[in-house]
């Protein structure tokens, strides 16, 4: 057997895995993408909750965060997919359907990715949260300012920028968490990755070149992050 | 809730704990000795070896476990050259794969918190150590690695309670620690939430405890920042009796 060079491994015509890896990371970005939407959108609600809340809601947000950053988060995908394969079999069996009916693996690595980072999202939304200096929101009441203005113009605003440092932090995490995604069999890149090693025997060339994209992708993005830091602080005086 | 199969759960999982804490000790073991090693490069003179510690952490860091964990277990068996050496028995065993993975991967994380930690150790001290006619490895031995340890300690529990949560991923190589048993019983059972609560309690147990851990390490390697005993006032109070 002759070894095939890694730019006949990469090429995009036929017998080249180039389409099939450019797809998966296509859907690594946007199981990513979703998952960080997912768990920003639970991220705010936590933050809230934990700041405005009252106790009970307050305990809810503190189990929530506690427990999801005490368990991995390979038993929440489990969780999800097999709990919600269950789950629609179940409803599937009221409505007369018969048999097994499978839970989306998207749906449930999107969930469950949503859901893990959820909890780094409350954090740190809380966080940034406390350092709005209290003056700011004094003055805009002093102006005068609705409660919803107040919100939109001033404190989401700083927020936003005391926030941008650890939403990058949870985005990177979020990015090499959608790996574990692949045990539900959605075509990712380490699940297409594992099919190319399959089909060609050569597992240790293509997992390196999952992981070279693994690492370009959190390589661009913590480039645009940064540049990021920069706009949102243009106003803040450095020492 | 069926308390039986809860209990039959119990007993099952907690019998893979043992597994957890091996993978999760050696990992954190191995991968401690070699991050003060980095961390230590990180400072070093000459440019390359700078360079190549720093290459160490931006690639470890920037790609997914389970990735690392896939190139050593199915990536280094493609060559006859490392199937006929010595090192074999131990990389065809998932266990060693697991291990290594996870203390290379764990090394570049804690490298950067120990660095952090050597940083924050104040000049004055290392000046004051060079006064006295210290070595500079007994500067480092008795001075910087105790200060910036403590320093670092804080950052380090979380490390160590994100490994015990990584240890998860061993699993996918087979290995039946508890998350492995857990998702044995959930496909045999199919019943997720039942499993998934069982499973996430000992989870939850085990990273109490070691957060409990570092707290007391933390308390003992702090005697300076505590308040005095509150010895006098207790001795006056008796006197007025």
């Amino acid at each position: 057997m002759t070894q095939p060079g890694i730019f006949e491994l990469l090429s995009f015509g036929p017998g080249g895995w180039g389409n099939i890896l450019l797809a998966g990371a296509m859907m690594t970005i946007l199981i990513a993408l979703s998952g960080y939407a997912t768990g920003a959108v639970i991220g705010v609600l936590g933050a809230w909750a934990k700041v405005r809340g009252g106790p009970g809601m307050r305990l809810v947000a503190d189990v929530y965060t506690t427990v999801l950053r005490g368990i991995p988060d390979l038993l929440v995908i489990y969780l999800l997919y097999f709990g919600g394969s269950a789950a629609i079999t179940a409803i599937g069996r009221l409505f007369g359907a018969e048999g097994f009916i499978g839970f989306p693996g998207f749906l449930a690595g999107m969930l469950a990715v949503g859901i893990t980072s959820g909890a780094q999202h409350t954090e740190v939304f809380r966080g940034a949260f406390r350092a709005v200096h209290p003056g700011e929101i004094e003055a805009a009441i002093a102006c005068g300012m609705p409660r919803w203005l107040r919100f939109r113009r001033i404190v989401a605003p700083l927020t936003l920028r005391h926030a941008l440092p650890g939403l990058g932090n949870v985005w990177q995490v979020v990015l090499k968490e959608s790996a574990l995604v692949s045990i539900t069999g959605v075509a990712e890149l380490l699940r297409q990755a594992q099919i190319a090693a399959g089909s060609t025997g050569l597992p240790f060339d293509f997992y390196l070149i999952a992981g070279g994209i693994y690492l370009a992708i959190s390589t661009v993005s913590s480039t645009v992050l940064h540049r990021a830091e920069r706009h949102f602080s243009r106003g803040v005086r450095r020492s | 809730m069926d308390w039986t199969f809860l209990q039959e759960t119990f007993i099952s999982l907690v019998s893979a704990v043992p597994l957890t804490l091996l993978l999760a000790a050696n990992s954190i073991a191995l991968g401690a000795i070699l991050a003060v090693g980095i961390a230590v490069a990180r400072f070093s003179a000459i440019a390359p070896v700078r360079w190549l510690a720093q290459a160490y952490v931006f690639v470890f860091r920037g790609t997914p476990l389970l990735v690392q964990i896939f190139i050593i277990y199915y990536g280094l068996s493609q060559f006859p050259a490392i199937r006929h050496s010595l090192l074999w028995p131990i990389l065809r065993e998932p266990y060693w794969c697991a291990v290594l993975a996870l203390a290379l991967n764990t090394a570049a994380y804690t490298s950067e918190i120990v660095r952090g930690g050597l940083l924050s150790v104040p000049f004055g001290q290392v000046e004051a150590a060079r006064a006295c006619g210290m070595s500079r490895f007994m500067i480092f031995r008795r001075i910087t690695l105790p200060l910036g340890v403590r320093q670092a300690l804080p950052g380090y529990g979380n490390e160590m309670i994100s490994m015990v949560k990584a240890t998860s991923l061993a699993s996918i190589i087979t290995l039946m620690e508890v998350t492995g048993v857990a998702a044995r019983i959930i496909s045999e059972s199919y019943r997720a939430i039942e499993v998934f609560i069982v499973a996430g309690a000992i989870y939850l147990t085990i990273n109490f405890l070691l957060t409990r851990l570092v707290q007391l390490v933390e308390f003992r390697l702090s005697p300076h920042l505590r308040q005095p005993v509150a010895v006098l006032p207790a001795i006056i109070e008796g006197e007025a009796h």
